[in-house]
Parts: C-alpha cells; sequence; structure tokens
C-alpha cells in the first residue's frame, strides 16, 4: 500500500461550514495550563473513512483484514474521540458492533455441516462497503480536481460579492491525522505525577461539637491550646467563632486566672443554674 | 437573416452570456444552421489560441461559454480580492459523487455507502443547484430520488455526465493507488453514467436495493454482539 496521500483525502483544504457543522459535530474543548484552547474540526469523516484510515495506516490488506487488530485499533479510536469529548455519532458505535460481530463470528467454531447456511467469511459485506466507499471517495477526488480546474476560469458576471469569502488554504490533514499526531505527542511526554493541594474546609457547627465535647471529657480546656493546635488562621477563627457561640448557647463558659493569664474553657452542665461564671472546682 | 459576419456575431453572444449557451439557442439566434455555428465556435477558439488571447470558448454544461484563461487566474482573481464561491466540503464531494454516479438516487442509499447521515450535505447541495430532486422512488415511504443539475456540471466544468471518469478509470485510480489488490476490486459504481442525464422526473425508478433489510440485520446483531463483544475483548 502507498503511502502517497490519496487525492480524495487530500483535498481538504476547505471547509464549508453547512455541511461541516451538521456532518462533523467535531469540536474539541480542552483546558490546558489555564487558558481554554478550542479546537475545531470541521471535518468528519465517518467509521467506513476511519477504517480506511486504520487499513492504510497498518498497511493491511483490505481483502483479509486481520479484523481482531483493527477492531482493536477502531475501539482505540473511539475512545480517543471521547477523550477529546467529541461526539461519537452512533454510525462508530454501529460499526463497533459491526466489527465485533464479525470478530466473534470468526471466533467461533464453524457450525457442523448440515446447516443450509453456508457462510461465507463474515468480512465479506464490510470487504465490499469499504470497496464501495473506497472508489466514491476517488470519485470525489476527481471531482475535486474538476472543481480546482474550473476555478481558474472566470465568466462574465462574477462580480465580488461581500459574504463569499473564500475559506484559507489549510493543509491536507484528517481528522484522524490530528487523532495520530495527538497521540504521538502525548506518548512523548512522561505523565507527570500531580499532587492537588486543597484548601481545608472550616464548619463553625463542627468546631462548636468539637469544643463541647472535649470540654465535657476533660472539664476544662486551654485558649490556648486549643488555637494552637489549628493549622491556619482561618481555623482559628473559625474556632473562635464556634466558642462564641457555645458561650452565647451556654454551653460552655470561660475563665481567666489572672490578667494576661491562660484562658480557660469550662464545660458547663446544661441543667445547671448558674449563669455566671462558675467557681472553679 | 444570417449575420454577415458569423463569426464576429457568434463572439458577441458568447461575449453577452454569464452562462452556457446551447449550440442550438446560438444557432436559432443567429439564423445559421448548428453545424456552421459549430465551425465558427472552433475557428474563434483556435484564433484565441493563435494570439494568446485572455478568454477562450470552453464547452461545458451543454453549452458553450466565454471564460478567462486559466493563466490569468491568478490576475483575474485578484482583481475579486480573493472573494470566490466557497469549495465544497469533503463531505459534499463524497455524496456529489454518489449522486453523479448513481442517479437518480435515494438519500438512504447515499448514507449507506458513505455510513454517515447525509441530510445536511445533500440540503447544501440542493441550496447550490448542484443537486435536484427528480421524484420519488417506489418503494416504502416513497423517498426522493435525487439527480444532479446543469449547474453541476458548469460546477465542475463538465461538457455532460459521460466526461466523469468511467467506473473502470475510477478502478484503475484506485489500483494504481494500492496495486496489490488490482485483481479483486469489484466496482460496483453503477455502470450507466455514459447514459447522460436521464431526463425528466417520470423515470422508472431503480430497484431499491436491499440496504434497510441489511441495516435491521446490524441493528439486530447489536444486542447480541454487544454482549458476546464484551465476553470475548
Amino acid at each position: 500500500m502507498s503511502e502517497t496521500p490519496d487525492p480524495a483525502g487530500a483535498p481538504e483544504t476547505t471547509a464549508a461550514p453547512a455541511e461541516a457543522r451538521a456532518a462533523a459535530p467535531g469540536a474539541i474543548q480542552r483546558r490546558l495550563g489555564g487558558s481554554p484552547v478550542v479546537v475545531k474540526l470541521d471535518r468528519f469523516e465517518g467509521p467506513l473513512d476511519l477504517l480506511l484510515h486504520l487499513i492504510r495506516r497498518d498497511e493491511v490488506d483490505i481483502y483479509d483484514i486481520p479484523i481482531s487488530h483493527i477492531t482493536q485499533q477502531y475501539l482505540a479510536y473511539l475512545d480517543l474521540m471521547r477523550a477529546f469529548d467529541l461526539d461519537v455519532a452512533g454510525e462508530f458505535l454501529l460499526m463497533a458492533a459491526t466489527l465485533m460481530r464479525i470478530k466473534a463470528k470468526m471466533l467461533l467454531p464453524a457450525p457442523p455441516t448440515g446447516e443450509e447456511e453456508e457462510e461465507g467469511d463474515p468480512r465479506e459485506e464490510l470487504v465490499q462497503r469499504l470497496i464501495e466507499y473506497r472508489q466514491f471517495k476517488e470519485a470525489a477526488g476527481t471531482l475535486k480536481l474538476r472543481e480546482e480546474e474550473r476555478r481558474l476560469l472566470y465568466e462574465r458576471g462574477m462580480l465580488p460579492s461581500d459574504e463569499d469569502t473564500g475559506p484559507l488554504p489549510l493543509a491536507p490533514a484528517s481528522l484522524f491525522d490530528l487523532l495520530d499526531a495527538f497521540n504521538r505527542v502525548i506518548a512523548r511526554i512522561p505523565e507527570a505525577v500531580v499532587y492537588e493541594v486543597r484548601a481545608e474546609v472550616y464548619d463553625v457547627e463542627e468546631k462548636m461539637a468539637l469544643i463541647a465535647s472535649q470540654a465535657a471529657e476533660l472539664g476544662t480546656i486551654s485558649f490556648a491550646g486549643l488555637l494552637a493546635r489549628c493549622r491556619a488562621r482561618l481555623e482559628m477563627v473559625v474556632t473562635f467563632i464556634a466558642l462564641l457561640e457555645l458561650i452565647k448557647l451556654g454551653q460552655v463558659t470561660v475563665i481567666q486566672d489572672g490578667r494576661f493569664g491562660d484562658i480557660q474553657i469550662l464545660h458547663r452542665r446544661s441543667e445547671g443554674s448558674e449563669t455566671h461564671a462558675p467557681v472553679k472546682s | 437573416m444570417p449575420p454577415s459576419n458569423l463569426r464576429s456575431a457568434l463572439e458577441a453572444l458568447l461575449f453577452s452570456s454569464d452562462e452556457p449557451i446551447p449550440l442550438s439557442l446560438l444557432a436559432e439566434s443567429l439564423d445559421t444552421a448548428a453545424e456552421r455555428v459549430a465551425e465558427a465556435l472552433l475557428a474563434i477558439e483556435a484564433d484565441y489560441r493563435a494570439r494568446g488571447a485572455g478568454v477562450s470558448v470552453r464547452e461545458m454544461a451543454g453549452g458553450h461559454l466565454l471564460v478567462t484563461t486559466p493563466d490569468h487566474a491568478e490576475w483575474v482573481g485578484r482583481l475579486m480580492r480573493g472573494r470566490k464561491r466557497v469549495r465544497l466540503s469533503r463531505a459534499a464531494l463524497e455524496t456529489m459523487a454518489i449522486v453523479a454516479y448513481k442517479q437518480p438516487v435515494t438519500k438512504v442509499e447515499i448514507e449507506s455507502i458513505r455510513g454517515v447521515d447525509s441530510s445536511a450535505v445533500l440540503a447544501t447541495l440542493l441550496e447550490r443547484n448542484l443537486v435536484t430532486i427528480r421524484g420519488r422512488s417506489k418503494v416504502v415511504g416513497r423517498p426522493l430520488l435525487y439527480g444532479t443539475t446543469a449547474d453541476f456540471l458548469d460546477y465542475f466544468g463538465l461538457k455532460d455526465l459521460t466526461e466523469l471518469p468511467r467506473p473502470e478509470e475510477l478502478r484503475a485510480l484506485v489500483a494504481a493507488r494500492e496495486p496489490e489488490q488490482l485483481d479483486m476490486i469489484d466496482l460496483r459504481v453503477s455502470g450507466d453514467v455514459a447514459t447522460d442525464m436521464p431526463g425528466g422526473t417520470d423515470l422508472p425508478p431503480g430497484p431499491e436495493p436491499g440496504r434497510p433489510a441489511e441495516e435491521e440485520a446490524v441493528n439486530e446483531a447489536f444486542s447480541e454482539t454487544a454482549k458476546t463483544a464484551s465476553e470475548i475483548s
């Protein structure tokens, strides 16, 4: 199989947005390094085109397709397309099912003779479809050449109109060439180990429960000690608010040994009648 | 009464039109026999060629059209400041090819060959008047039949449909690309391209290929296959 680009595939230098939108829901959106990179793929070929691409790329005989290999490659492509958030059209899934059915048929032992259903090679129909499609691709290629030739001839009255802006000439590459290229680049780059650091979330109610249970358990806890266990300024703030809340609710009370002395947090029995700082027991 | 100077009168007619003029119309307008007009056309073209003129007479879409020569495409293009008709997309070209070779053809047939939904592409081709509705098939649902137009021939600079590469030529093109597969290629493209554009919408609709049935079978097989495949792969 030659590596020469196929003219049917090659004249992909242009995009007709109207068709492309319908035939090609191929917009890739990825977020890389913070800034959004939007890659628009205007052309999206069908499953047969993908198969032809794989057959050509892997230089396999179209009449003796190694179905297991091709199925694997095909499914890998579908995964890649999904990874790109490409809308994998139903036609592609149908073809995947067809490939797997053929693979299954080829793996299963042939039914004992006597069955009137003398089926040929299970690949037969697919091969015929591929060949037929390939011929129309070829025909499309010749039409493309005619189109280019004709575009060099101007008849009268071809006034420039504002809405007809010709598309930019782009390098001929199919969606799958692009995915291939992406695969190669990705394979080159070692996978970086990324640690994600997350800010801890502090919750006033949680802190209240914690302080109350500690106070109940120990009878008294040190204010300084409580804050010393905090790992972040925000946690201190939340802890402090929780403490204030507990005091307001009357679940704890605070006492101070002396001026600038450490503040102790005392548990208050809920049924306790005292409303002021209790006497240290 | 025919013009005293046929050649220059013919040139005037060609100049006046921005679309191909059928020989019969030229002959009628010039009150001259078609053969003589044809001779004059050749003479004009020979003259243009001999003196390296900037225009030439081209035969396309069943008529003759005065166009600029390819050599000057760049300059004319600059005059037009790059504004040209949008080229057809790959999908559109594929669909166009299928319609051209298989006409009259239904959307289902087109889609079974391409393997993808082709509604939007067909709509574009209809909008650009490269494809037209040729009637309805007689199969269930009476789907529309599509065929090519005169604009199609004009757009691709074809005299008529016979100018398209014949199926065996296509086969040779494919084979040239992949020589080892030469022997087995079985061309399904219908061989009646050479019959030119069959006229009218009252064409006898060709027998619908058994595609829908095949598709059904595939659909049926789908659920089965999914199960089997998960066990196997």
